[in-house]
């Protein structure tokens, strides 16, 4: 057994031990943890990342408010522990079905919906601290990388420039990857999946000795922790490639600075070091893009406000200048806009003249 | 037009000859042609209303003598389409010479003329029956009445000379009896025996519900007996006699009586022919109509009555005397209700009384729910006048009306816009008047008066309030039991997860969350108490006993 696996058993083992003690006591038993709410969400200014704050909550049992979190909570917890003494993994959605049962002679099931196991396993990974993957829970694996770089997981090993056209798929849990030998220079993490196939197909990372990495939409837990990892122990620059629109800059603001769901993990998770290398409102302007512009609706100019309003945007002058130039242009353009000059602009002009020069935001 | 001249053949113009042929039509005939007037329009209804006829005035006669109804209905099947009805009661008895009259002679009554809460008004009905038993089976209505036990029974069979609207003496013995008081009618006729909502049983359960003092043995064709047995021993009040209220005069009536009136001046005949009149009220309406009081009422023109009409319109009078009702009371229609329909929560109320067009009336309502009552259909609505059940016409009711009119949702019940409330309810609506309107002289359905529909939805809101506190209470506390039942359910998952967790024997955890769940501090995490919902809890108790004893009683 592994060494994280005994201290998430352990963990698991005191928090029902605690739970006996308080029934023996004939005390309600009550489990405390960090409030994960926003009220209790702060930005650290030192660290620069979204944390959470001293505010505390108690979950009773006999508490009609509580009692099915309550239930919920010991049953993924029950889960988990059976996992890891059994040593196998499970994705959300198995641990979903797992727990979702009908309590005997009622008509009422402990889960009914994905979102409150999900919601359950979050609030496990505060009670034991320990992360989603050391309870052996798996978020399923939604990204893909290529370059130059080998590494040894379970037992093999894997050269991620040799994978053919797939790339390598990141799985949710990457802590117990090693590292055998990193060449490429930076990374390049991009939100579209069709941006990566083309600069794979294009042989970008061979040709800038570089690392391509993608996901679809909002990074996973498994990509934001290999990006950390790389950044850490083997000191690569990261470079964000990303829509020129609101969601695109949340992407961005969430590999860098944490979510609020997640701010409980800001730690193992947040970016400090990654930059924002386009597309740029100044891209637009540079690049000719502006007749690729697509109009704004209502929701993208809320979005826009509530990001521009963030505390770690706000008093930074180059990003409230790209908020403000989106928004007189009221509009937005995606990645593939670049496609227009030629279908490899992107890998043979666009991304080594951004490099090459520097400009990025950060 | 010359050549078109009327034919004016010999001496006498054609207006004679025509005239010859031009003749009075007796009532019975008009009838025996119009039936449906009467409501016995088919063969299901007929039966009805035989029995309904006969059941009405057995409860008349028997309250007016101030006797406790006791009511024996037996319906037999004679052939597929043929059926006798019996009933018998143990009311006054009819004197000799009435006998023939009430029973074979329409229109013939003592209530039309007065202004008295009754279920009969115009004296139609129970002949009206006879007369279409006789067009459809051609047998003679049998009759046994006595009137004391020192006097013998008589015996009648009698048929209606339709042409002449006369009684005919087919038959006639005095025979030995048993009951020393009552009357016993025996009619054969064309019917169809129905169960369901416009049926006799149906009727016969109503008439039970809406007269808790009455008992009803009933036989039907398949030789079933059901005993509706009396809830009290009280009698309703006896509802007096009044004189019309003027503002309920019309101007051909009042015409009439001044006509027939003994009075010698118009002041004397405005106080003594109508209620809450005075000789100061008199001089007043006299006063607005610009009439001299001492004018000789036979010498009133038409106009000047019209202006007398006027007169009493413009004048103050205080509302008629409402001593001429009896209701049933909010107490009794409860009883009532208890007794017939099994549910879990009962409530009546009765308004004070109102006045349309000058008659007097008083509307309650009661509702019962829950229990036994069906759920997720219609509320079940039970009309009544005087009463006497309504079963037809519902739709053309002023009652169905009210009732879709009320917005039903914040008394617990579900509707969609102006419908007939969705539940497990009875809604009861009684009117009782001096003079109901109804629509059609076969009494089916309450004319839509305003003032009427207005103490209707009145009386409707007050026993409304009434069942919303007790569903609003019941969800209250059924959401309690099950808050205590979830964390039954809750306790063997936890301790199943924590034994799991530390490998403590499930058991022991089991037992230790059991114990907690007596505990007062954890208890008050599963009910939220107050003082209102104890009370109401006792009440709900008490209801409960109340309900199985009277189920024992049955």
């Amino acid at each position: 057994m592994k060494k994280s696996d005994t201290k998430s058993i352990r963990e698991l083992e005191s928090l029902g031990r605690k739970l006996v003690a308080d029934i023996d006591k004939g005390k309600n038993p009550t489990i405390e943890f960090s409030l994960r709410s926003l009220s209790n969400i702060i930005f650290d200014e030192k660290t620069r990342t979204l944390a959470l704050g001293d505010k505390q909550q108690q979950r009773t049992f006999f508490n009609v408010g509580h009692a099915k979190k309550f239930l919920q909570t010991l049953e993924i917890a029950k889960v988990s522990k059976t996992l890891l003494d059994v040593e196998k993994h499970a994705s959300l959605r198995d641990v979903f079905y797992m727990a979702k049962r009908t309590i005997p002679s009622s008509n009422i099931n402990i889960v009914d919906e994905q979102a409150e196991s999900d919601n359950a396993i979050e609030d496990l990974e505060l009670i034991t601290n320990c992360s989603r993957e050391q309870l052996n829970i798996n978020a399923n694996k939604m990204g893909s990388v290529a370059g130059n770089v080998v590494i040894e997981d379970s037992g093999d090993t894997i050269n991620w420039a040799k994978l053919g056209s797939g790339g390598w798929s990141i799985p949710s849990n990457v802590e117990e990857i090693e590292f055998k030998g990193v060449k490429a220079k930076y990374v390049i993490y991009m939100e579209k999946q069709a941006v990566w196939e083309r600069l794979h197909e294009d042989k970008f990372w061979e040709k800038q000795n570089c690392l391509i990495v993608t996901s679809q939409g909002q990074t996973t837990r498994g990509i934001r922790r290999i990006l950390q990892r790389l950044n850490d122990e083997h000191k690569l620059p990261i470079y964000v490639l990303a829509d020129f629109d609101p969601w695109g800059f949340y992407i961005y603001s969430v590999l860098k600075f944490g979510s609020i769901n997640l701010a409980h993990m800001s730690g193992t998770m947040t970016l400090q070091n990654a930059r924002f290398l386009g597309i740029t409102a100044d891209d637009a302007v540079n690049y000719d893009l502006k007749k690729h512009f697509i109009k704004f609706k209502d929701v993208d100019s809320t979005r826009l406000k509530q990001i521009a309003d963030y505390d770690w945007f706000k008093k930074n002058k180059d990003w409230q200048r790209q908020f403000k130039m989106m928004k007189d242009f009221g509009a937005k353009l995606e990645i593939q806009a670049l496609s227009s000059k030629g279908i490899t602009f992107i890998s043979d002009k666009y991304l080594p003249e951004k490099i090459k020069k520097g400009e990025f935001l950060d | 037009m010359a050549k078109q001249e009327l034919a004016e053949t010999k001496e006498t113009p054609i207006a004679y000859e025509l005239a010859k042929r031009q003749k009075e039509i007796s009532v019975s005939e008009f009838f025996t042609k119009n039936r449906h007037l009467l409501g016995f329009d088919n063969k299901r209804k007929a039966l009805l209303m035989t029995v309904k006829e006969a059941v009405d005035n057995s409860l008349d006669a028997c309250e007016e003598a101030k006797v406790l109804p006791e009511v024996n209905v037996e319906i037999i099947q004679m052939a597929e389409f043929k059926y006798k009805v019996i009933v018998e009661d143990n009311g006054p008895g009819i004197i000799k010479k009435q006998i023939p009259n009430i029973f074979a002679k329409l229109l013939y009554g003592s209530k039309f003329h007065t202004l008295k809460q009754a279920r009969g008004q115009q004296g139609i009905g129970i002949s009206a029956a006879v007369l279409y038993a006789q067009l459809t089976t051609g047998k003679p209505v049998k009759i046994t009445s006595r009137i004391s036990k020192k006097e013998p029974a008589l015996y009648y069979e009698l048929n209606i000379d339709t042409q002449n609207n006369k009684p005919v003496i087919a038959k006639e013995e005095t025979i030995e009896w048993a009951k020393e008081h009552g009357t016993k009618v025996e009619v054969d006729l064309e019917a169809e025996f129905i169960k369901g909502v416009q049926s006799v049983d149906e009727y016969l359960k109503q008439t039970a519900v809406i007269n808790p003092h009455v008992t009803i043995i009933y036989t039907n064709p398949k030789s079933e007996q059901v005993i509706y047995a009396r809830a009290t021993d009280k009698l309703p009040d006896e509802p007096k006699e009044v004189k019309p209220h003027p503002y309920g005069i019309e101007l051909g009536m009042l015409i009439d009586k001044l006509r027939w009136t003994e009075s010698r001046t118009l002041q004397s005949f405005l106080t003594s022919e109508f209620s809450r009149v005075g000789s100061g009220t008199a001089k007043e309406i006299c006063e607005h109509a610009a009439v001299l009081p001492n004018t000789k009422p036979s010498l009133v023109s038409r106009d000047t009555a019209e202006k007398l009409l006027q007169g009493i319109q413009k004048t103050k009078i205080i509302a008629p005397p409402t001593d001429c009702l009896s209701p049933i009371g909010e107490e009794l229609l409860e009883k009532g209700l208890r007794k017939e329909i099994k549910a879990e929560f009962y409530c009546g109320t009765t308004r004070p009384p109102a006045v349309y067009r000058g008659n007097p009336f008083i509307l309650e309502c009661g509702i019962a729910f829950g229990g036994e009552i069906p759920k997720d259909e219609k509320a079940n609505i039970l009309r009544f006048a005087n009463r006497v059940p309504l079963l037809y016409q519902e739709g053309a009711c002023s009652i169905t009306r009210s009732i879709m009119e009320t917005n039903w949702k914040p008394y617990g019940l579900q509707q969609s816009g102006d419908s007939i409330p969705l539940g497990q309810a009875v809604i009861v609506v009684h009117m009782a008047s001096v003079w109901v309107p109804f629509t059609s002289e076969s009494k089916e359905a309450i004319a839509h008066y305003p003032e009427i529909i207005k103490e209707i939805k009145l009386a409707l809101q007050e026993c409304g309030r009434m069942l919303g506190t007790y569903v609003r209470k019941k969800f209250k506390i059924s959401e309690q039991i099950e808050r205590a039942n979830m964390f039954e359910k809750y306790i063997p998952e936890v301790a199943d997860s924590l034994s799991s967790l530390t490998k403590e024997k499930k058991e022991r955890i089991l037992q230790g969350l059991q114990k907690m769940l007596v505990k007062p501090e954890i208890k008050k995490e599963i009910v939220e108490e107050d003082a209102d919902d104890k009370l109401y809890k006792m009440e709900f108790l008490k209801k409960g006993q109340e309900q199985e004893k009277v189920i024992d009683d049955d």
